[in-house]
């Protein structure tokens, strides 16, 4: 067993938590400011979709991620408008967004690249390099770009949302938006601001996921990560740094688990079936969410729209 | 007036879908006209497309209700795709081991039943499998809601993906027959075979699998209003969705209520295996739903969680269902992706209306 825990295991779990991260940061900002986003999902897809296409076009994995971001934006702009000024529900919502963007992408990507639902494979080159291209020490091949970019944004956003006027407005916004509106918070632009960070957030942890991770597209490549990173939210009770701790949790039973495969065997002596390992993460969710959600307390206006009395 | 707003926004929801829905299809450079032809132009003509269009509405009339009836008690339902998975899979199993079922293994015949039942007894048991064990997949979501107050929505979520993982690894290891190069079991024995309507009514083609399970549907839509509305219980669900709160100070038990429905639900999910397994293929197969889990979101919300509602939507989106495969097949550039775009733009857009509409809204924080 010693074997089991080493480096690679260590490596694999930072590898595995980053898209995480990036998205339950997302996903703090929105919540924090009073909507939910369950819609994480489907935020992730698009940077997934567009970052992939993106740097297969112009061989650039950074505008590539980039324009990720932007699409994250923009898809949240969509939901932001659905949430904010239509008020609509925003579980329902945030699924419509999901169900649309395990469909746009294959659309787009049958038309553009005649093939169903996965763009064309990423030369390696091009893909989101490690943190030895900049640095040339050995070590650091192991960890990507957009890993080193993620846990960087752990104590940005913790200063950002602590020790700002911003993040006191949207924390404001998402616990008392009356009182926050009479003390002068535009709380409206505040939630727009919010949502929109977190699409491009959470497209960022997409990205990763097809030109860092592997190198295309693939649909519902998320494979559930953005209700995860929700999971992991809820168990962070919405701050930064726990977030982190959380997602590298959840990253680290993922790496465990592949590790362990071939490993572990079954009573009868054959190797644990790949489907058992496979739902690992999401019986852990449901455990996770079961023992921890009674302790947490959500933002109070969370899930509320706001009305601004006239 | 009141009937003419339950009508209206639901038309309005799904013009606008298909606007955008046709700018989409002018942006990947397609003609909209010609496809949307090609999507709705197929469904009634004769009596092949509207026995076509039937069979696709089927199991969106079984996850439509599914979705509408724990709507009404303030839950999102977004598991109806793993619940109609485990149910579909238990489903084929009972059929195989209590059907006489004998498969060839490179040319040796092995019996992998236990028992061979008359199909008076059978069919029943097959459908009693497929409700219970639905059920008991949609009660898990209910009970952690619950006792412990996590949402739904991620808990159905993960129980779809573990589900439906479940089911592959039972169908690859135990209920394959071996050199198959398709993922599915064994066929069911013949006695747990439901009657295609076909059978009946000789206009129909036999090649259009519309079985007796779309009559089991529409008996259901009845039954789910009579529970919703005629009955105690159904009173008591529709409270809660109403006003938890209120509900509860009226001596309900809302926690009771939430474990009912998504029972309930789960149980409707799993009446999809019904029509699927003991009408349509006989077996279960990797990939078993066209996600009709997910569009019985879109079916419930479209008819505004009414059971007619729910059955009209069905229509309309089976309508969509049969139209994608013609628009796969003959347009240049538009893909079957199509339908669950516009399954998606509509969710969104009667989730925005809902202000004009006054639709309940789902319950709790995530």
């Amino acid at each position: 067993m010693s074997g089991i825990l080493t480096f690679a295991l260590i490596w694999s779990a930072i590898r595995l938590s980053t898209p995480l991260i990036f998205a339950a940061l997302g996903g703090l900002f929105s919540e924090r400011s009073g909507v939910i986003n369950i819609a994480l999902e489907g935020l992730m897809l698009a940077g997934a979709f567009t970052g992939a296409v993106a740097t297969y076009e112009l061989h650039n994995p950074f505008i590539g991620m980039g324009i990720g971001m932007l699409a994250g934006v923009l898809l949240a702009f969509v939901y932001a408008i659905a949430c904010i000024k239509f008020q609509a529900d925003q579980v329902v919502a945030g699924m419509a967004i999901n169900f649309l963007m395990a469909g746009l992408p294959a659309l787009i990507s049958g038309a553009v690249y005649d093939s169903s639902g996965s763009t064309p494979q990423i030369d390696i080159t091009h893909q989101l390099p490690a943190m030895n291209y900049f640095i040339p020490v050995g070590v650091l091949s192991n960890i990507s770009f957009a890993s080193f970019l993620a846990f960087l944004l752990v104590p940005i956003c913790w200063y950002v949302m602590y020790k700002t006027p911003f993040g006191l407005r949207i924390r404001a916004a998402g616990e008392n938006p009356e009182a926050a509106d009479a003390a002068g918070v535009r709380v409206i632009a505040l939630r727009y601001g919010a949502v929109l960070i977190s699409g491009a957030l959470a497209a960022a942890g997409g990205a990763y996921l097809s030109i860092g991770q592997s190198s295309l597209f693939t649909r519902n490549m998320t494979a559930g990560r953005g209700f995860i990173a929700l999971a992991a939210l809820i168990l962070a009770k919405w701050r930064p740094v726990p977030v982190m701790i959380a997602c590298l949790f959840f990253g680290f039973t993922e790496a465990l688990a592949i590790q362990m495969q071939g490993v572990l065997k079954m009573p009868s002596g054959e190797d644990v079936p790949v489907q058992f390992i496979q739902i690992i993460p999401y019986v852990l969710t449901i455990i996770v969410l079961a023992g921890f959600i009674g302790l947490s307390r959500a933002p109070k206006a969370l899930g509320i729209p706001y009305r601004k009395e006239s | 007036m009141n009937v003419l707003r339950e009508v209206l926004w639901p038309l309005v929801a799904v013009i606008a879908a298909f606007v955008v829905g046709g700018i989409i299809i002018l942006l990947i450079g397609d003609d909209p006209i010609l496809t949307f032809r090609l999507l709705v132009g197929n469904s009634f003509g004769s009596a092949k497309d509207l026995g076509w269009t039937l069979h696709y509405a089927t199991p969106l009339i079984f996850t439509g209700l599914a979705v509408a009836l724990a709507f009404r008690c303030g839950l999102l339902n977004i598991g109806a795709e793993g619940q109609l998975y485990v149910a579909a899979f238990a489903t084929a199993w009972v059929g195989i081991k209590f059907g006489g079922t004998v498969v060839s293994v490179f040319g040796k015949d092995e019996n992998w039943s236990w028992t061979s039942l008359p199909w008076y007894v059978l069919v029943p048991l097959c459908v009693f499998t497929a409700i219970s064990v639905g059920a008991i997949w949609g009660a898990i979501p209910g009970i952690l809601k619950a006792k412990f107050g996590s949402h739904e929505v991620i808990n159905t979520i993960m129980l779809n993906f573990i589900g439906i993982a479940l089911v592959s690894y039972f169908t690859q290891y135990y209920y394959k027959i071996p050199g198959d190069p398709i993922m599915q079991t064994a066929p069911i024995g013949e006695a747990a075979h439901i009657p295609q309507l076909n059978q009946f009514l000789p206009f129909i083609p036999k090649d259009v699998p519309l079985n007796v399970a779309f009559l089991l549907a529409i008996l259901m839509c009845v039954l789910v209003y009579i529970f919703l509305w005629k009955t105690k219980w159904g009173y008591e669900l529709r409270a809660v969705g109403e006003n938890a709160s209120a509900a509860e100070y009226g001596g309900i038990d809302p926690k009771k209520q939430i474990i009912i429905a998504m029972t309930i639900s789960g149980g409707l999910a799993g009446m999809v295996a019904i029509g699927e397994v003991l009408g349509n293929r006989h077996n279960y197969y990797d990939g078993f739903s066209a996600e009709w889990g997910f569009w019985g979101i879109a079916v419930a919300l479209l008819g505004r969680n009414h059971p007619l509602g729910v059955f009209i939507a069905a229509i309309f989106f089976g309508v969509l269902m049969r139209g994608q495969i013609f628009v796969d097949a003959f347009t240049v550039k538009v893909s079957k992706d199509l339908g669950e775009v516009l399954q998606a733009i509509i969710i969104l857009f009667v989730a925005c209306l809902q202000m004009y509409t006054m639709q309940r809204r789902i319950k709790g924080k995530v």
